[in-house]
């Protein structure tokens, strides 16, 4: 018997097998989930920034028809435990799921209704009453700092959550006195709400005669969250199972483990019964975690040539009301890449930690990198500006040459690989760079305004070691061939639209030569997947995968002990190619992968010292994080009359190392370029002094539309990362990275004749027109 | 609640039940019809992804009265693929990777329906601007585009 020839799958373009459930309406998300006797859940929201809850009132709804159970937070703090941090820093604060007695920012539980349809448990919910005494609101972390500032956590006598040091203050303020030259900016990088199309939703099932627990949630992490989660509500962990079924989008935003998620346990242990929650969409805008809101002033202290001596941040991060499972984190993963791509001899920043009345932060796409890509890309534009020197001279002169890696940072990273100026030469080449700084300036004359901005980013992926990563940095991966030859993956990662389950089968079935179709990967379910972290920080592949290759590769060690024994031959004499053992020279003779599956499950063929089965699982833990970089450029011409942005043009060249599925990786480029754009010209959560979020509803707060974006360049180098076999980086993030400064920075460019070197997001066109009126920001 | 009867042509077959006054047509079909394939994104008509074609129009399912459907023929993602055949739209996006975690998938084919049964032949800019009622979080939409552009071209050769 032969087997037939495999094609080759890695590299390749190929269609997703994940596509024909979703394009046909047969997948299944939370809310898809119908359990017999299922109940629903309403919460009740705070709508006050602070408060003092005088009084609940819940008779009213305990009595309507229909209810089984309202839980105030006196339920939650009996029942279960405070919402889990797994980074606490400084004066760590957190919270009950339900509200004990203040409020603190406007979303915050206070109540929860559960009843036998969602529509008689949203009436209900309105039949609680709530008494609220203001306290004084703080939604700005400069005024949250400031003496005699209303104090959200009292105990710790101070808004102030933590400061954290970073780099050598001695050697930057001695770069700063050599300086020949030197910038100062003040920069905003302002609130974003991640917005994943599908809102978070759970069903949480109690089996009272099995004394277990099932959660279905739409989470990024099921395997943290069932970790968590047990100790939360009081159940031994191996009473717990989480499935993370089909979830519509994370961007970060679905790592947290939510209130929602212990409320609806609780409720299902108490009355038996399975209890679904979805959130509405205007829900999602206030109680899912938001992003960024991270703002620094920067400094760079350079010679007469642009070339860079020291770089000082002072970065206020406003995290909101309290910290969820990685808050803390966030802004100090901001500092470790606050050097970019550049040579940075000595780097000094402080990076302050503040709690004010808004949703807490988390992880939202690039979680910090895109912050700190933002702060150099715009301060080494200010140099440039400074230095009258064009933006991609100065660039040039600081990059990290392809020689110097892996790399030491002054912030203590090390880069693994890089080759920066090619990508941004061919990122030039591709724009015609020359030729649109001719237009640019034919068009001044013509008093149109056009703009050509440039970003180089370098950024973080393949997170990481364990000792970087709260809960874990690893990742599992089983490979079993089944009696029959079929092959099914197993990996404790979490796809939730990146295609997880193609670019894996392609792996596998190349390397062990098996046809594609014959390949399944499962994910999600605790209890078919023994251990695994989940998918973020673009770590499915360069983590996951490797340990599934790691995988791959003993099942063929152990493959080739029964062919030895049906060939009889030694183990060590066979090639493994093409699904099929061999000895070299006596190919006709082989076996395949499949016969030897049916021999080894068999149990009558059965090598010395060996098992029976054919299956390995493997935990691959990095020794470091990946470093994809890029370059992009952006071309905007600014309406004189309206001070609209039109994107005329966008090129990124994105490096993320070697590549399993090139239309995959464009996807996630596409989309992170949209919300990098976002963020710059479009997106902005905005909260009025008292607290309340302006910008709740789609209708105020712009998401990207199809007729708001171009059509995007896409071209890739590849630098390949020596961290693990498959020398994958991942590319997750890597578009929002570069695109928020390559706009602003091209915006900025445009208004060059209006005197402006700097202007601080979000770009909306009546800040544009204000500044051509010859007015301030 | 009141109740009331309705009775519609969902997918090329009738259907008839008895609502609640106050239903609303996404979740009609998705509760009580078990149609899970169209989508709930918002709360407040912007995002698109409970879009069904109703009557010739591509509507938001969650701004209509499961009774307003009385009498009318209705058209869900589930009911697209014909003779086990994928419409030229599913293949489409499944080919140019229109799609990423596919939740506001359905409701974007079927305004992509609606669209394309409107103009056969649109631009890039028209299918911008007839999508805008329509979110995608995952793709940037670049994908979307050149799959509407894809499904078009062959849905004018047949």
């Amino acid at each position: 018997m032969t087997s037939t020839q495999i094609p080759k799958l890695v590299g390749e373009p190929i269609r997703r097998r994940e596509d024909p459930r979703l394009i046909t309406g047969l997948s299944t998300y939370v809310d898809d989930l119908k359990l017999p006797g299922m109940l629903h859940m309403s919460i009740v929201r705070s709508t006050h920034g602070h408060a003092r809850l005088r009084n609940v009132d819940v008779s009213r709804a305990r009595a309507r028809e229909g209810v089984s159970l309202v839980m105030t937070g006196t339920e939650a703090k009996a029942w279960g435990e405070m919402l889990p941090t797994a980074a606490p820093l400084g004066n760590s604060a957190t919270r009950y799921p339900l509200s004990d007695g203040v409020v603190r920012f406007v979303g915050e539980g206070i109540a929860a209704v559960v009843a036998g349809d969602r529509y008689t448990a949203r009436d209900a919910s309105e039949l609680i009453d709530v008494d609220y005494e203001d306290l004084p609101v703080v939604v700005d972390a400069l005024k949250a700092m400031e003496p005699g500032a209303s104090l959200l956590h009292p105990d710790f006598k101070t808004n102030v959550c933590v400061t954290v040091p970073v780099g050598d203050k001695e050697a930057t303020e001695a770069g700063f006195r050599d300086a020949d030259v030197t910038i100062k900016q003040w920069m905003v990088n302002h609130r974003l709400i991640p917005n994943p199309m599908e809102p978070r939703g759970v069903v949480a099932h109690f089996d009272p005669g099995q004394e277990t627990l099932t959660v279905w949630s739409s989470t990024q992490v099921p395997h943290l969250l069932k970790w968590l989660l047990s100790g939360l509500v009081r159940l031994p962990e191996h009473k717990v199972r989480v499935i993370a079924p089909e979830v519509g989008g994370g961007f970060g935003c679905k790592i947290d483990v939510y209130a929602e998620d212990i409320l609806c346990s609780l409720a299902s242990i108490h009355l038996g019964k399975p209890v679904k929650w979805i959130e509405e969409r205007t829900e999602n805008f206030m109680a899912t975690i938001h992003g960024r809101d991270i703002h620094a002033e920067i400094e760079l202290a350079a010679r007469s040539d642009g070339r860079l001596l020291a770089q000082r941040m002072n970065v206020i991060a406003d995290i909101g009301a309290y910290q969820q499972l990685l808050t803390a984190a966030i802004p100090t993963l901001t500092s470790l890449m606050f050097p970019g791509v550049y040579k940075v001899p000595a780097l000094y920043a402080e990076v302050t930690e503040v709690y004010t009345n808004k949703t807490p932060t988390d992880a939202y796409r690039g979680a910090g990198r895109p912050e700190a890509t933002y702060f150099i890309e715009r301060a080494m534009d200010l140099l440039a500006h400074k230095l009258n020197m064009d933006p991609v001279e100065i660039r040039r002169r600081n990059f990290i040459e392809k020689d110097a890696f892996p790399y030491q940072t002054a912030t203590g990273m090390a880069y693994d690989s890089g080759d920066y100026e090619p990508a941004l030469e061919l990122a030039l080449e591709k724009a015609g760079y020359d030729d649109l700084r001719r237009e640019q300036e034919e068009l001044r004359k013509q008093g149109r305004y056009l703009g050509i901005g440039v970003s180089t980013y370098v950024e973080i992926c393949g997170i990481g070691p364990s000792a970087m990563v709260p809960g874990g940095g690893w990742e599992g991966g089983s490979v079993r061939v089944e009696r029959t030859g079929k092959v099914t993956v197993l990996t404790g990662t979490s796809p939730h639209g990146q295609g997880g389950e193609t670019a894996f089968s392609q792996i596998v079935a190349e390397e062990l030569g098996v046809p594609m179709d014959d390949v399944t990967v499962l994910h999600g379910d605790t209890s078919q997947v023994p251990f695994g972290v989940g998918t973020f920080g673009s770590r499915a592949i360069a983590i996951g995968g490797t340990a599934i290759v790691m995988s791959v590769e003993k099942v063929k060690e152990k493959a080739k002990k029964f062919a030895g024994l049906m060939l009889e031959a030694s183990p060590d004499d066979l090639v493994y190619e093409s699904g099929r053992i061999f000895v070299p020279g006596h190919e006709d003779k082989g076996v395949t992968i499949q016969e030897v599956a049916n021999a080894a499950w068999g149990g009558t063929v059965l090598p010395p010292d060996t098992e029976p089965g054919l299956e390995a699982t493997s935990y691959f833990e990095p020794s470091n994080c990946t470093f994809p970089f890029g370059a992009h450029v952006c071309v905007v011409e600014i309406d004189r009359d309206t001070g609209k942005v039109e994107l005329k043009k966008y090129i990124s060249v994105d490096d993320c190392g070697n590549v399993i599925n090139p239309m995959i990786v464009e996807g996630q480029v596409h989309g992170g370029l949209a919300q990098g754009i976002g963020q710059a010209l479009m997106e902005e959560a905005v909260y009025d002094t008292d607290g309340q979020l302006l910008t709740g509803s789609f209708m105020d707060y712009n998401l990207p539309k199809a007729e708001q974006l171009p059509s995007f360049e896409l071209y890739r180098t590849t630098t390949p990362t020596p961290v693990n076999p498959l020398g994958a980086k991942g590319v997750g993030e890597a578009g929002t990275i570069g695109a928020t400064p390559a706009v602003v920075n091209a915006v900025v460019d445009a208004l060059k004749p209006f005197g402006v070197d700097h202007v601080d997001m979000m770009l909306r066109p009546e800040k544009l027109w204000r500044i051509m009126q010859g007015g301030t920001q | 609640m009141a109740k009331q009867t309705v009775s519609f042509s969902l997918n090329g077959a009738p259907v008839s039940l008895e609502v609640d006054t106050r239903l609303l047509l996404v979740h009609l079909l998705r509760e009580e019809l078990s149609l899970t394939g169209t989508h709930i994104g918002c709360d407040t008509s912007q995002c698109g992804a409970c879009t069904v074609f109703m009557d010739g129009a591509s509507v938001k399912s969650c701004t209509v009265f499961g009774l307003q459907a009385d009498g009318c023929s209705i058209l869900t993602i589930e009911g697209l693929k014909q003779d086990g055949e994928l419409h030229p739209l599913q293949e489409a996006f499944w080919n140019e990777h229109g799609l990423q975690c596919g939740y506001c998938t359905p409701g974007m084919i079927m305004s992509a329906y609606g669209l394309l049964n409107e103009n056969s032949d649109p631009s890039e800019t028209e299918i911008r601007e007839g999508l805008r009622g329509n979110f995608c979080r995952c793709t940037g939409y670049h994908n979307i585009v050149k799959a509407v552009q894809s499904a078009a071209a062959t849905m004018r050769g047949k």
